[in-house]
């Protein structure tokens, strides 16, 4: 076998070798044959002659013992294919076109797969992953919130449906360099975790059912890329120990370069998720998430069915904490991939659309091409070539063609996949640590052969198809018209009115989500995000208490606003535009406690409201010296107003904290709703206390708010040093700015990319149906030459013919746009979840898209119509 | 060569040629003509493909060495695959040939 395949490449590649072998070996033959004949007694003469006669034609012997192996049929093959590679040059700006328009077509639509490919066909790196869940609590304002620890374990020990129920924290942790602390990505998990994910460390040990307890030594697992970054990837990282939240934690295990997991990245250390935290001793501090594995044989309903069952328990025996609190579950692959899935999908047949265009436009170059070569397939039929010669030589032109774009095509993917992942920001990224792993595998070329396979079919089939044997004949004749260019005018035109369509479609999702996307940039976040930086500071020793935590804050301010450039400060306990967390239960005093009372809580210096440019709607702001000695002041904004106090005035109520009646609070304002959550998030009922009544721990962390004139930048640096200067022992970390949180907010960043995406596959979509539309329209006027030569001598006017043109070019067009446009609505249904503030019927969007579309065509159409009307009726009738 | 001889039979036949010594292709055919008392006349279009088919499975090996004559020719060898194969077509060609002669006699 192997040894068949390497002769005969040897005698592919060194064919003079093989026929000098072939051809003494026959040469040997023949002296063996006279010299036999001598000794018989024959002369020399005879017997040159006899042997001459018994051998026959040396070429035949020589091609016979040619035929006799495999590389006789792959040489024909190759003689083919140079056959249509010398035709594709012959005609370059054919092939270029199509090439070039396959190669589009098929990049953008490999590049979108191997997304998919990454995120929704190749499993989670995890023992089973359709076996695991994510466990949240339900409370009044949705379905995803944390579990607190205490929840978290009458949960694990309650349940009948796992086969275990793990927890895990995703806060970071902060790194003791010899530069200062440091804040490092990482996450809190229970023991169980890596054992319930059925994943082990490839260096060291997984964590054992002990080293979660209060009693045992801090143990710590890194991720890969922290083992390579932070150790250079060497084995004695083990044992090792790194000082992280100001423990000294050893690091007993590397996790798999493969390992990634999406609800908790990027997470370089993994450490133990431990009861003696503080937020672990209380039931009411939510901080946690659970993973669960499903015992074999229990359904997805029936394990959250056994959760409602304790959470309805747990609401009954802890009402103070748990009132109105459930559990909910997702199954991972959801919780991971949830809001990624429809967006992959809407690119996915983007995608295929542009492809599908792109292989229309190359059939119908491939049609017209196959007409001009009417005359040289008749010859060469008439000449002997049996028909299935003639396919082979379409079917050997269709792989050249679908091969060179195939291989062009990745190149392309390759760039798109780059492309795309530079459009989404870094953090964004980290968190979809999937997307990573896209690139051109084994998966994206098994595709793209897939691809290049049904599209070599469709070019080779459609002109051999065209080709019959009747058309032969009539291919002779000379300048025959027949009925073979009406039929192929109908035939494309009806290609093109496709294409159209598909362009609208794609054109109308391109301005949905751009539309959306120029919306969500300039959703109104109540506050003013030009010229506001903002700092994270996090303090890592302890600092006295609540006095001391003012006077501190106080202190920090003073040296911030003095900076140059900064025209004023504040404080706060989180900035806006953020994960839209932190939120907690209300009582109105006088009023019995309701369900659905949890709003988001900020704890805010008094020139927080005047910081960000927040409006106020009506009442006051609070001031500085409004402490603890003072009577309790809150600021509520309009949608808490809106949902507890409708049709009366909150201003002068009194309201506290769920568990904390003694402290009531005086609602002294109204302030319009601040973007809190993600731009594309919900209004929710919020609360501003003042941080002086509220003090605050350092080490818990805040937010600095900078308001300045000229670039965020160009303060960030010095009011960084400004805080180290005041203290060294602070972390200051994730310096940026409001405009980047708006703009690279994960919903804008995900709204972004897949607006550039569609946005451009509409562009070469338009491209190229125009470039059909006037393929069809340039062919169509160079079949009736004759006749509008025909028409001009009979007193046609010049516009007359113009109209005549245009009228055909806007038939197509028109057919094109309403069909487009029943295609657009379905379609942006279907894009409706993707949308934010716009309606899949825009109306606006819809009409702009067509007027481009028709003056698109228009243009398309205006060049042949041009050449239409300048035919000169003498010529045109000579021409015949 | 008769037409009819069949391409699997011209190289059964060639294998059996060869089971007895190394040859060159002109003895081949030489013998088997003999052999088959002229019956069998094969030409070298018939007889060098089917040497190279089977030296491309790997049946025959070639060697070019001097003749008797003191030419140069490419003499043929059987090898151990070749043996084989031989055997089995023979006892497959005697299972055929006896088949049909009792077919035919019936």
């Amino acid at each position: 076998m192997l040894s068949n395949l390497i002769a005969g490449l040897r005698a592919l590649f060194r064919r003079n070798r093989r026929n000098d072998e072939i051809a003494s070996e026959l040469d040997s033959f023949f002296q063996a044959s006279i010299d036999d004949k001598l000794r018989r007694g024959l002369s020399r003469e005879q017997a040159l002659c006899a042997a001459r006669a018994e051998i026959g034609s040396a070429e035949t012997v020589r091609l016979k013992v040619w035929s006799a192996g495999w590389e006789a049929t792959a040489e024909s093959l190759l003689q083919d294919l140079r056959f249509a590679v010398r035709q594709l040059r012959k005609n370059p700006g054919f092939a270029a076109t199509a090439i070039l328009v396959l190669t589009l077509g098929m990049g953008a639509a490999v590049a979108i797969f191997s997304f998919v490919d990454a995120a929704l066909i190749r499993p989670l790196p995890y023992a089973q992953p359709s076996r695991l869940a994510i466990v949240y609590e339900s409370n009044s304002l949705g379905p995803h919130f944390h579990l607190s620890y205490f929840d978290f374990l009458d949960y694990q020990q309650r349940n009948t449906v796992f086969t275990s129920l793990e927890a895990f924290g995703h806060y970071g942790f902060m790194l003791t360099t010899p530069d200062g602390p440091q804040p490092v990505h990482g996450t809190s998990v229970t023991a169980g975790f890596f054992r319930t994910l059925g994943v082990t460390p490839v260096l060291g040990r997984d964590f054992r059912a002990n080293d979660d307890q209060a009693a045992a030594p801090y143990v710590v697992l890194i991720s890969y890329a922290a083992w390579q970054r932070r150790f250079g990837g060497r084995n004695d990282v083990l044992g090792k120990t790194v000082t992280l939240d100001g423990k000294v934690t050893s690091i007993i295990g590397v996790l798999p370069p493969s390992f990634h997991f999406a609800p908790a990245e990027p997470s370089e250390f993994w450490g133990t998720e431990r009861p003696d935290g503080g937020c672990e001793k209380v039931r009411g501090c939510h901080n946690l998430i659970g993973l669960a594995r499903l015992r074999s044989g229990v359904g997805f309903a029936a394990a959250v069915a056994d959760m409602e069952r304790i959470g309805v328990q747990l609401a009954q025996q802890y009402p103070n904490d748990d009132h109105g609190r459930g559990a909910t579950m997702d199954p991972l692959v959801d919780a991971v991939f949830g809001n990624i899935r429809p967006i992959l999908l809407m690119l996915l047949c983007g995608a295929a659309l542009l492809l599908l265009i792109a292989a229309v436009n190359v059939s119908s170059l491939l049609l017209v091409r196959t007409e001009r070569r009417r005359r040289e397939m008749a010859v060469r039929g008439a000449l002997g070539a049996s028909r299935s010669r003639l396919v082979c030589q379409f079917l050997t032109e269709g792989v050249a063609l679908a091969g060179f774009a195939a291989v062009l095509g990745l190149g392309v993917a390759f760039a798109v996949i780059r492309l795309v992942l530079g459009l989404i920001p870094k953090d964004i990224l980290d968190t979809m640590p999937y997307l990573r792993t896209s690139g051109l595998n084994t998966h994206a070329f098994a595709f793209t052969g897939l691809v290049a396979l049904i599209a070599a079919l469709i070019f080779s089939l459609l002109p051999a198809l065209r080709v019959s044997h009747a058309d032969l004949r009539d291919g002779l004749q000379e300048g025959s018209r027949g009925a073979s260019g009406t039929v192929w005018r109908r035939f494309g035109s009806n290609l093109v009115i496709a294409e159209l369509a598909m362009a609208m479609i794609l054109l109308v999702g391109a301005g949905l989500l751009g539309k959306s996307f120029y919306r969500l940039l300039h959703v109104d976040t109540g506050l003013n995000a030009d010229g506001l930086a903002t700092l994270d500071v996090a303090g890592t020793i302890k600092s006295g208490a609540a006095p001391q935590w003012i006077s501190f804050e106080r202190r920090l301010h003073a040296e911030l606003t003095a900076l140059p450039g900064v025209r004023s400060v504040a404080i706060a306990s989180e900035a806006p535009l953020g994960d839209g967390d932190g939120s907690s239960n209300f009582v109105i005093v006088g009023r019995p406690p309701v369900d659905h009372n949890e709003v988001i809580i900020r704890d805010v210096a008094a020139s927080y409201f005047s910081t960000i440019q927040a409006r106020l709607v009506r009442g006051r702001y609070f001031a500085d010296d409004e402490d603890q000695s003072r009577q309790r002041v809150v600021v509520v904004n309009r949608q808490l107003a809106k949902v507890f106090f409708p049709g009366e005035d909150p201003i002068g109520k009194q309201i506290f904290m769920e568990g904390d009646p003694k402290t009531a609070m005086l609602i002294v304002g109204i302030v319009d709703n601040i973007q809190e959550g993600q731009p594309d998030a919900a209004p929710q009922g919020a609360m501003y206390r003042p941080r002086n009544q509220n003090p605050d721990d350092p080490r818990d962390g805040f937010t600095v708010l900078l308001r300045t004139g000229q670039s965020e930048d160009s303060i960030l640096g010095a009011a960084a040093s400004a805080l180290h200067t005041a203290d060294p022992t602070l972390a200051v970390f994730n310096p940026g700015t409001m405009m980047e949180k708006l703009y690279d907010s994960p919903s804008a960043a995900l709204h972004r990319a897949s607006a550039w995406l569609v946005g451009s596959f509409a562009a070469l979509a338009l491209l190229l149906s125009v470039v059909g539309l006037y393929g069809v329209i340039a062919y169509s006027v160079s079949q009736r030459t004759r006749e509008i030569g025909v028409r001009m001598a009979l007193g046609a006017q010049r516009s007359t013919v113009y109209r005549m043109i245009l009228r055909e070019a806007g038939g197509l067009a028109v057919a094109g746009i309403v069909l487009g446009l029943a295609g657009s609505l379905a379609a942006a249904t279907l894009l409706g979840k993707l949308l934010f503030q716009v309606r899949a019927w825009d109306v606006t969007t819809l009409a702009a898209v067509s007027v481009v579309l028709a003056l698109a065509a228009l243009v398309a159409s205006f060049l042949p119509a041009r050449r239409a009307a300048s035919v000169d009726p003498t010529e045109a009738l000579h021409a015949e | 060569m008769p037409d009819d001889l069949v391409q699997g039979t011209l190289e059964m036949l060639v294998l059996k040629t060869l089971a007895l010594q190394p040859m060159h292709g002109y003895g081949i055919a030489l013998r088997l003509e003999q052999v088959s008392h002229g019956v069998f006349r094969i030409n070298p279009g018939s007889l060098l493909p089917a040497l190279s088919r089977l030296e491309r499975a790997g049946r025959i090996k070639a060697e070019w060495r001097a003749t008797e004559n003191n030419r140069r020719a490419c003499y043929y060898q059987l090898t151990s695959r070749g043996r084989k194969a031989f055997e089995e077509e023979r006892a497959q060609w005697d299972r055929q040939i006896s088949a049909i002669a009792r077919i035919l006699e019936a």
